[in-house]
């Protein structure tokens, strides 16, 4: 199953998630997806470096399933973090 | 590890035994265990006590006249019991001697302990002695009355009016 | 209502540059998470699902005009221009940025508010009776009190590491809308036989995952020890809750385990030693506060002869029926605005809404709301005959829906939407129950009626005191829904009963439609409500409506 890194920004609290570039992105489609359980391992290793240079908190290896829609976080919580409260969709 | 009394760094004349088989000669702060066993010893010399966030101070409240310092401990600064400690050793059995916050004592407390009675700190000793100062002026106005000497923003009041 | 002095000022500004300083700290790395994260608690700012959440003050629910307009901008600047009224008459911001934080609480300090407190192993807002100063029945005024313990319960500096939180309730009227017997400390304030003022004291209340309803510690508490006693309480919680599992580390936990009689003995041994010190209350300070609540300039009225306007407008008279409450002064009366509205989450409004109402409560209500913790506002001090008017412009603005105590004024908490706790979703269970029972004929057959959702056991939503309770679980990544039954958090406080298995999302607001049918055909007529109707019946009738022969 493949694996992403999410975390909240320090400064802002955003949910991010990591990129190849080891930058961090708002958007789950541009964040590193990581195939195997080595990947998501260093994956989950450089965001943990991030959390000690105070840029993100609570780096977390999420799964991912990759649907027609897009990448769709397996846990519904996460679902929610990538894309938004299901509610006040106006906003 | 530092001393903050009287908001300057000190040396710490006693040295800390709780660790210790034997004790040493000099100025010692021992534990509660090694006071109980050794009191006919320690008492007449400079000693000290340290207590556990778990002991008590009801536990030494008969002999606080052999004590300089009493030492309360921080295991984790979250650990909110020595607060309370010190409030009953000040108020209840009005301990007058040095009263000592060690183990996880942080700036953003420092504030509080010394409110509570507190006279002396001891910090891990890797930040500016101003930031510690600056820490413990963070306040000029308190609602509540800790009997630390400081006029208390009902006093204020009632002296205006 | 109170107004900073210039001490209150003074210590505002300091604790805003404390955090300040503190937030700095954090950003450059000079500080961890884990020493940072207590310490933004007791500003108020949670990290939640998307965002930092920032929990401001209301205290014990009172509001000027002036701080709700505040209020709306600060939705504006720096959130997305709403905000969310909690069960403990606070609000709630949900996009907040860190650093923005500094200028938030500068902003806030200016209308003299703040989220000192808010969250974090310390005292919490002290919350009351919505009607306090105002309802018929009031026996005493809780605010003069309420605001007495917000400031000795402000950085207390023996109290603010705890073992874990600490909630204290007031009410000064026999029927009960502060919950108190659902607080870790609960004061019913009550006359003794020679007339005079004092509070029975309740301890060890709460909900979280293991509900309990307070004990009476002291059956009478004369005003003057009010302080030592909390005090005392206060201590010998701090000293021996426990501290090894967060789960059983409130104050109820304390109680159970000690018993009640040894608890009090305990306390009243701490109490022995305090009561004469300067926390003795003196009659000076307690007039002195109760200056800022001196009854506001009310004109001489008759009560109103509505009966043209109401046969005229069904709406109007059906929102009398159940939005307003009675007022201790001739011609006045309570107004309830209803953030139950279909059109957003249950105790929302948003920046444009609040300034509204803000003008109406400066029009109608002498400058001054209220927030209650069922999560909706109230103005306590209305001419009966401006009540047509005030109703056209509620109504507006949105916030005249007419079903306040009725099925669709739901308390509900942010649940898995927002919140890093939940397990499930609670807003859309309760949007899809309001379309259900949007019907007000019907809703107002129904009658007096709490339906309270909480997205995971912490509770936040009160449903176990609620007639219905919802309570939302996870079960192989799908969201549930169990029901308990016949809970109160009034006078009569209890705790409901698990109905059985728990309701998928689809089959859940089916579910709240059978037992609401079951209620109507059990009851012995229309008067007797849903809890009366339950506590004579029993779960039975409802259990088999649930899981019988369908």
């Amino acid at each position: 199953m493949p694996h992403m890194v999410i975390a909240n920004t320090l400064r802002d609290g955003r949910v991010v998630f990591l990129a190849d570039n080891g930058k961090w992105v708002s958007s789950i489609a541009e964040g590193a997806l990581a195939q195997s359980d080595s990947d998501a391992e260093q994956l989950l290793s450089d965001g943990q470096n991030a959390e000690a240079r105070d840029i993100v908190i609570d780096p977390q290896l999420i799964e991912i399933n990759e649907t027609e829609h897009g990448r769709h976080p397996s846990a519904y919580r996460e679902y929610i973090r990538a894309y938004g409260p299901s509610v006040r969709k106006d906003d | 590890m530092a001393l903050i009394k009287n908001g300057a760094l000190t040396d710490d004349t006693f040295v800390d035994a709780t660790e210790l088989e034997q004790l040493p000669e000099g100025a010692v702060i021992v534990s509660l265990e090694q006071w109980r066993e050794h009191k006919d010893a320690l008492a007449g010399r400079e000693v000290g006590v340290r207590l556990l966030s778990d002991q008590h101070p009801e536990s030494i409240a008969d002999d606080l006249e052999h004590f300089s310092v009493i030492a309360l401990d921080f295991p984790t600064y979250r650990d909110g019991r020595a607060y309370s400690y010190a409030r009953i050793l000040r108020d209840r059995y009005g301990y007058k001697g040095e009263l000592r916050a060690v183990g996880d004592v942080l700036l953003e407390q420092l504030h509080y302990m010394h409110r509570i009675g507190f006279d002396s700190f001891d910090v891990a000793g890797d930040q500016p002695l101003e930031d510690w100062q600056a820490a413990d002026a963070d306040f000029n106005n308190w609602y509540q009355p800790t009997n630390d000497g400081r006029t208390t923003i009902r006093d204020r009041r009632n002296s205006q009016s | 209502m109170y107004r900073y002095d210039e001490f209150d000022h003074a210590f505002m500004q300091e604790r805003v540059s404390q955090f300040s300083r503190q937030v700095e700290r954090r950003v450059k790395g000079e500080m961890t998470e884990d020493q940072f994260k207590p310490l933004r608690l007791m500003n108020g700012l949670y990290l939640q699902l998307h965002a930092y959440m920032l929990r401001v003050n209301v205290p014990y629910g009172v509001l000027s005009s002036t701080q709700l307009r505040g209020l709306a901008e600060i939705a504006r600047k720096y959130d997305r221009g709403y905000g969310h009224f909690t069960t403990r008459q606070n609000i709630q911001y949900n996009w907040i940025k860190l650093e923005e934080m500094p200028q938030l609480l500068a902003d806030l300090a200016d209308i003299e508010m703040h989220g000192i407190q808010s969250s974090g192993n310390c005292i919490r807002n002290t919350t009351s009776d919505q009607y306090a100063g105002a309802s018929a029945d009031e026996i005493e005024d809780p605010r003069v009190y309420c605001e007495i313990i917000r400031q000795w319960s402000t950085l207390h500096p023996e109290f603010s590491y705890l073992p874990r939180k600490f909630k204290i309730a007031v009410t000064g009227a026999p029927k009960d809308r502060a919950a108190v017997a659902l607080h870790d400390i609960g004061l019913r304030m009550h006359h003794n036989a020679a007339g005079e003022t004092g509070f029975e004291v309740i301890v060890g209340g709460g909900q979280g995952r293991t509900p309990v309803i307070g004990k009476t510690i002291c059956e009478w508490l004369t005003p003057a020890d009010l302080l030592s006693y909390l005090e005392a309480i206060l201590r010998v919680y701090n000293l021996w809750g426990r501290r090894d599992n967060m789960y059983k580390a409130r104050i109820k936990i304390l109680v159970n385990a000690t018993g009640i009689d040894e608890f009090r003995s305990q306390v009243e041994a701490e109490f022995e030693d305090i009561k004469a010190s300067p926390l003795k209350l003196d009659q000076a300070e307690v007039d002195r506060i109760n200056e800022y609540f001196q009854p506001p300039a009310y004109e001489t009225l008759d009560n109103a002869d509505l009966s043209e306007q109401r046969a005229a407008n069904a709406d109007f008279d059906a929102w009398l029926k159940s939005n307003i409450a009675e007022h201790k002064v001739p011609g006045y009366t309570i107004v309830n605005l209803s953030l139950k509205g279909p059109d957003q989450p249950p105790g929302d409004l948003r920046s444009g809404q609040m300034e509204q109402v803000a003008d109406l409560a400066d029009q109608y209500s002498f400058g001054e709301l209220r927030v209650t913790h069922r999560q909706n506002l109230v103005f306590t001090d209305v001419k009966q005959q401006d009540l047509f008017e005030l109703w056209q412009k509620l109504v507006e603005i949105g916030v005249a829906t007419a079903n306040i105590n009725r099925a669709s004024d739901m308390i509900c908490c942010p649940g898995l939407d927002y919140c890093a706790l939940a397990n499930a979703r609670s807003i859309p269970i309760s949007e899809r129950i309001n379309q259900r029972f949007s019907d007000i004929d019907r809703l107002h057959d129904l009658g007096e009626l709490s339906i309270n959702i909480s997205g995971c056991m912490n509770a936040c939503g009160h449903h176990h005191v609620g007639n219905i309770g919802i309570l939302g679980v996870e079960k192989k990544g799908q969201e549930f829904y169990q029901f308990t039954l016949g809970g109160s958090s009034a006078e009569d406080a209890s705790l409901g009963d698990r109905t059985g298995p728990g309701f998928s999302t689809d089959e859940v607001v089916n579910a709240v439609e059978r037992i609401l049918n079951t209620y109507i055909d059990q009851r012995e007529d229309e008067d007797e409500n849903f809890l009366e109707t339950y506590r004579r019946v029993g779960m039975a009738p409802f259990k088999e409506a649930l899981y019988g022969a369908n």
